[in-house]
């Protein structure tokens, strides 16, 4: 295959069957990230969410008689970071276009977007599965782009209400090639990109509010054929919706096939309430943009040394983050990957790791706090047990003031908000016994009540499970394990 | 009092400096004069309360000694130039009674440095039309008639009513803009000067668009000394306008009078244009013969792509201005009609509210950049464009300025349009597109009359940001020309 779209070797476990055989599905995508920016790309308004309705409008975004865009720098600075990020090609000269159409969300009646020349050229990104294994999508490019308003079609049967607050906010359109194969390597490619822009602080990735959205393209094919005929669903707001919508689609375009019919490119949008996608408009509808360079604008000349010196001050990105994880700390890899997808989580890891055993706090970190706040709906930032207290609780365990399993009643009664690990530990007296003699107590107590049983451990060496067991029950569970053994080796063996 | 209408600009600055009268004076003066010269239809609106109290505030300022260099110096401004407050139309009904919240930038500087605003000045719509016919109001008269006649002339356009309003001495300068010649051309079918600067010299900012990368505000004067200190004031970098160029302004005025011996004056062969009439050819030797009795080496030169700016300009121009006018779609100010569907109230709104020549333009810029046809029109336009650039550069390389006539006829009678298919009205622009296609700075003067009695003028074009240049050649040819003419006042009844 000589198609440079057209490079992922066929996987036949990704295959889909239908009635006639197997299909390979083909997607790539368009994800829009909202610029995270106190201001708007072209006219200085301010950007925010939960303001009234037209309060963040300037003359610039009302496009009143007269107005002129002037770029914002930082907007540009983000977007350059942002191909930083994706590992990019960040292209010294691009320029602005526009895209025009008529709608009353967009009151210039042309959109200012990057068609031909785009600040970011190719990049890659490399995506880990749920399995561990990974994968790698080729960026096309990345442009920067003007978000048009809001039109309200729900207040009023016989009007349109335009909300113009978000008309004019700055987008990066983030194109990959056709590199997806299946409806959850689309949502880890978004899932990844989103941890991406996290870490950079040039998107705030919310996807509830729609500062991240992706219009996938879908296509199917025969294993072994060229390219199919693409459908784009257009504005897929959630990782569900993105793989539900991905999964109709794909049905529906094999069954489309199978009976003899061909695909017709066409843009179609998801429903989430009937779980299906319905056409938008066909390619013969498509609009014609007429795009042509802004002539309000200069082209974008970016000056080398302040690319450098953005590259510079780039964040630890996640790739590097979890090989650093894996070295540093020994995690394994699905420790530091679950670690790595928000920065938060890593940065709580490393501050609850220092002079502990990391691995002991990796899965604390992983296996209980992330499964409790997943639970409770809360973010790591504002988990009720501070990187310290898990610090403490590994401590704890080091020490062998507490075993294992004590330390999960003693993090049960931190998540409830009973202070410290330590301050739980007092106030219930959760302290393990490594007191031999106390421990050598009650094995005299207990072998001198069960000569039976001491004798059946001379023979049978497993029968010391037995003695193992009463002395916890004895103990309340606090004996330490490792002393009991021994004592009962030394008296028993 | 009427004696002070027919001073010029910088004997009016002269005199109030002198207290020999006063801005109220010289201002009710001209308010007088414009209300009698309401045959002229020059203004769409006249604001002589505006007026009286700007000039009540300049004289306060000269009593303080504070006064600016235009101070209580009364202007009428092209109602394409937003003002505060004061209805701006562009001269299309689709603009209603717009009132803008805003002030452009160059109107600003006017008032800073103390001008008082007369009214605003007809124009043809939005600028497109070169006989101000086009405008919403109706055509502006030319203050010259033939000798003989009684036949009312276009004063030229688009900045029509700029023009006739300095020639009838309804003002003692006025703002125009100049796409493809609507300053140069209306100046010479009036007997006066105007000068449109280097691209980028006068801020763009609230200036209604025609045609972004080739629109320039300039100043209609009667002397070439009064549109240097116009234009002074109105130039200078604008943050607000990206295209605007971050240098200084120099003192135009203090080049008028230099002496222009040495200077070498470059006469382009291709602008004898065949059928150009025997007199504008005169006129334009003669210009040559002045030159080089004031010391200029006179040298022939050749801008080999000449032939194709005017069609190069009619797909350029329109392009931009089909994007520019979207914004005029009814939704958020100027006038809506109604309609069942969104598409009917764009069309309906459009189809009201947008005069026949804009809409010629408007289908003509959708065209040439539409899908299918943007290589072969508007992309060979812009390598175009850029060879006619280079042509003028290489000339540079051996000339300091070129002198050619402004237009290739003297002003014709309104409605002759009528019997005039499109591109016949826009072959009044084939001398002067090629400096706005090359954003070259270029000037008009009138240096003769023809044998009709009717004003005629020479064109000079500068290298970029050297209208000192101009200045001084068009000093040295004002003082050979002495064109002292005036039309008979006929409209004073």
């Amino acid at each position: 295959m000589s198609d440079i779209l057209d490079v992922v070797p066929a996987d036949p476990k990704k295959f889909i069957q239908g009635r006639s055989g197997p299909w390979e599905l083909v997607m790539g995508l368009e994800i829009h990230a909202q610029v995270a920016s106190n201001s708007k790309l072209f006219s200085g308004a301010a950007v925010g969410f939960g303001a009234g309705p037209n309060e963040q409008v300037s003359l610039v975004d009302a496009a009143m008689p007269g107005m002129l865009p002037v770029i914002n720098r930082h907007c540009v600075e983000q977007a350059v970071k942002t191909g930083l990020g994706l590992k990019a090609q960040i292209n010294p000269w691009s320029r602005f276009d526009r895209k025009n159409y008529f709608y009353p969300d967009l009151p210039q009646g042309y959109q200012i977007s990057q068609f031909k020349d785009p600040i970011v050229g190719e990049g890659e990104v490399l995506v880990e599965r749920d399995d561990g294994s990974s994968f790698t999508v080729r960026i096309e490019r990345l442009h920067l782009e003007q978000d048009a308003g809001k039109s309200i079609h729900d207040i009023d049967p016989n009007a349109t209400y335009v909300d113009l607050n978000r008309a004019g906010t700055a987008l990066m359109e983030i194109v990959s090639r056709p590199d997806i194969r299946s409806s959850e390597e689309a949502a880890a490619y978004v899932k990844k990109v989103r941890t991406i822009v996290r870490y950079l602080g040039t998107c705030d990735g919310d996807l509830e509010k729609g500062n991240l959205r992706a219009d996938v393209n879908v296509s199917v094919r025969r294993p072994g054929e060229g390219l199919g005929t693409r459908c784009e669903i257009k504005n897929v707001n959630s990782y569900r919706y993105i793989q539900q919508a991905i999964e109709y689609e794909a049905r529906r375009q094999i069954e489309v096939l199978e009976e003899g019919g061909s695909i017709t490119q066409e843009t179609r949008l998801f429903d989430p309430g009937k779980m299906e996608t319905r056409s938008m408009r066909s390619k013969e509808d498509a609009q014609d943009y007429r795009y042509f360079p802004d002539p309000d604008l200069l082209p974008l000349e970016l000056d080398a040394a302040w690319v450098e010196q953005i590259k510079a001050s780039l964040p630890e990105l996640p790739d590097d983050k979890k090989a650093r994880l894996q070295s540093q700390y020994g995690l394994s890899p699905y420790d530091a990957g679950v670690l790595v997808i928000e920065g938060e989580r890593a940065g709580f890891f490393e501050r609850a790791a220092q002079g502990r055993d990391a691995k002991l706090v990796a899965n604390w970190t992983t296996n209980e706090l992330l499964a409790r706040l997943a639970k409770s709906g809360q973010d790591i930032e504002n988990s009720p047990i501070p990187p310290e207290d898990i610090a403490g609780l590994v401590e704890l365990i080091e020490t062998g003031v507490i075993s294992s399993k004590i330390a999960k009643e003693v993090f049960d009664r931190m998540w409830a908000g009973e202070g410290t690990p330590q301050e739980v530990v007092d106030k219930h007296g959760l302290v393990q016994v490594t007191d031999t003699g106390a421990i050598e107590a009650v094995i005299d107590a207990l072998i001198a009540a069960n000569p039976d049983k001491a004798a059946a451990v001379k023979e049978k060496p497993q029968a010391i499970g037995w003695f193992v067991g009463q002395v916890m029950k004895e103990t309340g569970g606090k004996a330490n394990p490792a002393a009991v053994n021994e004592i009962l080796r030394s008296k028993l063996g | 009092m009427s004696d002070l209408t027919s001073l010029t600009l910088e004997a009016a600055v002269e005199g109030l400096k002198a207290k020999r009268f006063s801005s109220l004076e010289l201002t009710q003066a001209h308010i007088q004069a414009m209300e009698s010269g309401r045959a002229l239809n020059a203004y769409v609106l006249e604001t002589p309360d505006k007026a009286l109290s700007m000039a009540r505030a300049a004289d306060a300022r000269i009593a303080s000694g504070a006064a600016g260099p235009l101070e209580g110096v009364p202007l009428g401004i092209k109602d394409l130039f937003c003002t505060e407050g004061v209805r701006t139309t562009a001269c299309s009904k689709i603009l209603g009674d717009f009132k803008p919240t805003y002030e452009s930038t160059v109107t600003t500087q006017l008032w800073r440095d103390g001008a008082v605003m007369l009214g605003k000045l007809n124009l043809d719509e939005f600028a497109m039309g070169s006989s101000n016919e086009t405008s919403a109001f109706g055509p502006v008269a030319n203050p010259w008639r033939a000798a003989g006649s009684n036949q009312t002339l276009t004063p030229g356009g688009s900045s029509g009513g700029s023009a006739a309003a300095v020639a009838a001495d309804l003002c003692l300068g006025a703002t125009g803009t100049d796409t493809g010649g609507s300053i140069r051309q209306p100046a010479a079918f009036t007997g006066t000067v105007g000068i449109k600067p280097t691209y980028g010299r006068c801020s763009r900012w609230g200036i209604v668009a025609f045609a972004s990368s080739l629109d320039q505000a300039g100043p209609i004067a009667k002397t070439v000394e009064d549109a240097a200190i116009l234009l002074r004031s109105m130039s200078g970098h604008d943050p607000k306008d990206s295209t605007s160029l971050p240098v200084e302004v120099p003192n135009f005025p203090s080049f008028v009078g230099r002496s222009v011996k040495g200077l070498r004056i470059g006469v382009p062969a291709e602008y004898s244009a065949p059928g150009m009439p025997a007199e504008i050819q005169a006129l334009w030797d003669q210009g040559v013969a002045w030159l080089k009795d004031a010391g200029c080496e006179i040298m022939p030169v050749s801008l080999p792509h000449t032939k194709y700016a005017l069609p190069t300009y009619y797909i350029v121009a329109p392009a931009e201005a089909s994007s520019n006018l979207a914004r005029y779609d009814g939704m958020r100010y100027g006038i809506r009609a109604e309609g069942k569907t969104l598409t009917d109230v764009y069309e309906l709104t459009r189809a009201e509210g947008f005069g026949e020549e804009v809409q010629r333009r408007i289908l003509i810029g959708a065209y040439v950049l539409s899908a299918g046809y943007y290589d072969a029109y508007y992309l060979k336009a812009q390598k175009v464009r850029r060879r006619i650039a280079d042509d003028f550069a290489k000339a540079f390389e051996t000339v300091d300025a070129l002198l050619t006539p402004t237009t290739p006829s003297s002003a014709f009678a309104l409605g002759a349009k009528d019997t005039m298919d499109p591109v016949t009205m826009y072959l009044n622009d084939v001398f002067t597109v090629t400096a706005n296609l090359a954003g070259l700075p270029a000037m008009s003067l009138p240096a003769g009359l023809d044998s009709q009695g009717l004003p005629l003028g020479l064109q000079l074009i500068g290298r970029p940001l050297e209208e000192g240049t101009l200045f001084s050649v068009a000093g040295a040819l004002e003082k050979a020309a002495d064109f002292r003419a005036k039309p008979r006042a006929w409209w004073r009844g």
